[in-house]
């Protein structure tokens, strides 16, 4: 099978392009042939979307896991459904590091407080996942003991399942890479009025005002 | 300034923990240079890498010597003996099977074996082989995420991929005999809820040609290698007295050589008709732990090549229509057959009143399940004696004087499951 | 399991050793039980243990027999390690006066057992070293698994219900 580039009319072979390119960085390089040199080897973008770019395929998932979906999430590290190839192996254990918070599995009435924390702690701008039936609604256990996400976390992308398949929490965390894609501030932000979620110190920290006193 | 106040009457709760014994006694010994030493109270988890699930450590250290241990559990409770009283006995299932979440086939064998005594119901054999076969393969399972993760934590990463890799053959293994990957529900009261379709018998034929050498490769990479010897040989021994003592049953007790299995001591669904061997320990120490496990995979591979060279034709659930669904084609022709069904469905089994105590052995240790019936169709009272509770408590008794990096260590090789201690 | 006439021969010299202890025997299902007073609880456990073999306690757990009084029950399985025996000890208490002797002195495997006993039943064990609670907040109020606190959790939204819910935002 042939494959048959077609130009827009410009320079085919190595040697021609390496002049015209000597020429760009030269400055002689001008009218149409600029615009055609540019055309052809420059991919204009505004800087949103090249940093949405970046952000969606360097995710740093923070190491969170609850109860059984965090077996399915160690699956999906694992090499079969491997989230390597997407870029997001790298799991942070320190939520200072991370900017994906996957909750995967029963967040309990003892357990939110802290993880209210662990979310406050991640830097803008974070994202998270309701892996699984127990974190998005009840799932399973609809009972005293256990709290769904959305009560006290804003959360982007629900997956269900119990556990969820790991092809399936992938395409959950898919579906998020598309969103930050697309646009970073859409769902959540824009429903709450959020600006960001900080860390609330306890009372006896130093502030500006008591420093001096 | 309620919340406020709230918050540190809260925290005060918390911290309920003295410490001032233990400060004296360090305070008034002197170190090597004249100095005196502090103690220091470390907060280990509940978010925290190693802590292999929620499981919140206050460590009382002095300098790199841990001298006391406190574990706070309790952040992924999830209610589960209460909210199966609230549902039918075949309901009570899948809720009951998400408690000690790598070992769900073991927590529906427990609850269904408690239900089964409780109606005097018969597991057919074939049903028992098959029971034995999926949980040995369970077994190997949880064994391998076990071994995975505790090499992870020691720093020998590539062994998590490796471990993986196996356990994705026997979670398909799972998901051809009942559609889900985990937390299947395929036991049931009075045997399991379907039979497995063809090509099953080949498929796993497949995976135990194959085990022992992926064991033999695990052994290759860490049984004499230097950095693992050096991390669990040696490392937080605990003797067999002390541990009866707390109560720990499974592999932590058998490293320190008592060969107590309920496999073979008081053999349920048809173990008795298998010959396997039980690893047993020496010292008690990290390493013996690490091996009785390990070992333990080449026996369960034993034991399903049994089963399944022995499995015998037959129904795989009971016949009794008053427990079992009936199968589906018998709706179109039999009255009886449709009025079953619907009470089953509906209403679901009654079961006379009674309380049982029903223990197997679990990867783990013994797990039990108690059951109170009081002749609805729903239990009055669900407790299952998950061993990662009772083995919790061995942990200070372990790490009282080892360095913070043979903790770590002691956690891993404790294989603690947070859903069971919390459930 | 010891058998029937064997749970009778126990059931027999505990009463003789610790007397008014034994209140009842059930044998049920091949599984022997005995309902003893629950001030004896920490000698009819060591006498157990003395002369009859039984040196491991596998679990403590409660019960709530809601609405029949006593309300309150616990429950200690006991294993013979040698002969392979188990024998449930069961005793139950009034709601008004629930406070039992704790048996974590002897059997340091009843900490945690008997801490969660009293988080989810409300079951004082007098004696315990540390009892707090082990599975809910320190400061949650109620006792979760008796019969009579409500299962809780949150109303399943359906179209009929689910304008107005909080975290409705269209």
């Amino acid at each position: 099978m042939e494959v048959i580039r077609e130009g827009i009319g410009g320079p085919q072979s190595f040697r021609e392009r390496g002049l015209l390119a000597r020429d760009l960085l030269r400055g002689d390089l001008e009218g149409l042939e600029l615009e055609r040199l540019v055309e052809q080897s420059i991919l204009t973008t505004t800087l949103d979307r090249a940093v949405d770019w970046a952000r969606s395929n360097s995710l740093f998932p923070a190491t969170f896991g609850l109860a059984c979906c965090a077996i399915e999430m160690m699956s999906i590290v694992a090499a079969r459904v491997d989230v390597a190839r997407f870029g997001f192996e790298a799991f942070r254990a320190s939520p200072r590091q991370a900017d994906l918070l996957i909750l995967s599995g029963r967040v309990s009435i003892k357990m939110a407080p802290v993880v209210r924390r662990i979310y406050d702690q991640m830097l803008e701008p974070k994202w998270a996942i309701a892996m699984g039936a127990c974190s998005s609604s009840m799932g399973v256990f609809n009972n005293y003991a256990i709290v769904p996400a959305d009560k006290f976390m804003p959360v982007d992308v629900h997956v269900p399942g119990c556990p969820p398949r790991p092809e399936a929490l992938m395409h959950g965390i898919l579906k998020l890479r598309k969103m930050i894609q697309d646009d970073p501030d859409v769902s959540w932000r824009e429903r709450y009025g959020a600006v960001g979620t900080e860390e609330l110190l306890p009372e006896a920290s130093p502030t500006a005002e008591n420093a001096g006193a | 300034m309620d919340e406020v106040s709230a918050r540190s009457e809260y925290r005060k709760l918390e911290e309920s923990i003295t410490l001032s014994p233990l400060e004296e006694q360090v305070a008034s010994q002197r170190d090597f240079s004249g100095g005196t030493t502090e103690v220091l109270t470390l907060n280990i988890g509940p978010h925290h890498p190693a802590t292999h699930g929620v499981l919140r450590l206050l460590v009382t250290l002095e300098g790199e010597v841990v001298r006391d241990l406190r574990p706070i559990i309790g952040y992924v409770h999830t209610g589960i003996e209460k909210t199966a009283e609230d549902k039918a006995y075949w309901k009570a299932i899948p809720v009951i099977e998400r408690m000690d979440y790598l070992s769900y086939y073991f927590n529906a064998l427990a609850f269904c074996g408690a239900v089964e005594t409780l109606l005097e119901c018969e597991v057919p054999k074939r049903a028992q082989y098959l029971r034995v076969i999926h949980l040995e393969l369970n077994r190997i399972m949880s064994h391998l995420v076990w071994l995975g993760t505790s090499a992870l934590d020691l720093g020998a990463m590539s062994m998590f991929w490796y471990c993986f890799r196996e356990r994705e053959m026997i979670l398909d293994l799972f998901e051809q005999s009942s559609g889900q990957r985990m937390h299947t529900r395929y036991f049931q009261v009075g045997g399991v809820i379907e039979d497995i379709p063809l090509g099953f018998e080949a498929k796993l034929r497949e995976f135990m040609a194959i085990m022992p050498g992926r064991v033999d490769q695990y052994n290759d990479l860490l049984k004499r290698n230097e950095i693992l010897l050096q991390r669990l040989r040696g490392t937080c021994p605990l003797d067999e007295q002390s541990l009866l003592a707390l109560g720990v049953t499974g592999p932590l007790l058998r490293a320190s050589g008592n060969p107590w299995d309920l496999r073979k001591a008081a053999p349920y669904s048809s173990y008795e008709d298998f010959s396997f061997k039980i690893p047993v320990g020496t010292v008690g120490d990290n390493y013996d732990r690490y091996a009785v496990r390990v070992a333990e995979i080449y026996e369960s591979v034993k034991i399903i090549e049994q089963a399944l060279d022995g499995l015998p034709e037959g129904p795989f659930i009971t016949e009794d229509r008053k427990i079992a669904l009936p199968p589906r084609h018998e709706l179109a022709t039999s009255m009886e057959a449709l009025i079953h069904h619907f009470k089953l469905v509906t209403e679901g089994f009654r079961v006379p009143p009674g309380e049982v105590y029903y223990p197997i052995e679990s990867p783990r240790g013994e797990l039990g399940c108690f059951v109170r019936s009081d002749g609805s169709a729903k239990p009055a009272r669900v407790h299952m004696r998950d061993p990662s509770f009772v083995n919790l408590q061995a942990t200070a008794a372990m790490t009282r004087g080892s360095y913070i990096a043979d903790l770590i260590a002691t956690l891993a090789m404790l294989d603690p499951i947070l859903g069971g201690i919390d459930r | 399991m010891p058998d029937q006439v064997g749970l009778e021969l126990i059931a027999t010299a505990l009463g003789e050793e610790i007397p008014g202890s034994v209140l009842e025997t059930a044998f049920f299902r091949a599984q022997a039980g005995l309902l003893i007073a629950p001030e004896t609880v920490r000698q009819v456990l060591a006498a157990l243990r003395q002369s009859h073999g039984y040196r491991s306690l596998m679990s403590v757990h409660g019960v709530d027999y809601y609405p029949h009084e006593p309300r309150l029950g616990v429950h200690y399985e006991l294993l013979d390690m040698e002969r392979v025996d188990r024998l449930t000890v069961k005793l139950r208490v009034p709601l008004d006066q629930p406070n039992i002797e704790s048996v974590t002195p002897d059997w340091p495997t009843a900490n945690h057992q008997e801490r969660e006993v009293f988080d989810m039943f409300g079951v004082h064990f007098d004696g315990h070293p540390d009892l707090r609670r082990i599975l809910m907040p320190e400061d949650y109020e109620g006792h979760p698994q008796r019969r009579d606190f409500p299962l809780g959790g949150e109303p399943v939204l359906f179209t009929h219900n689910e304008v107005g819910s909080p975290g409705w935002t269209r």
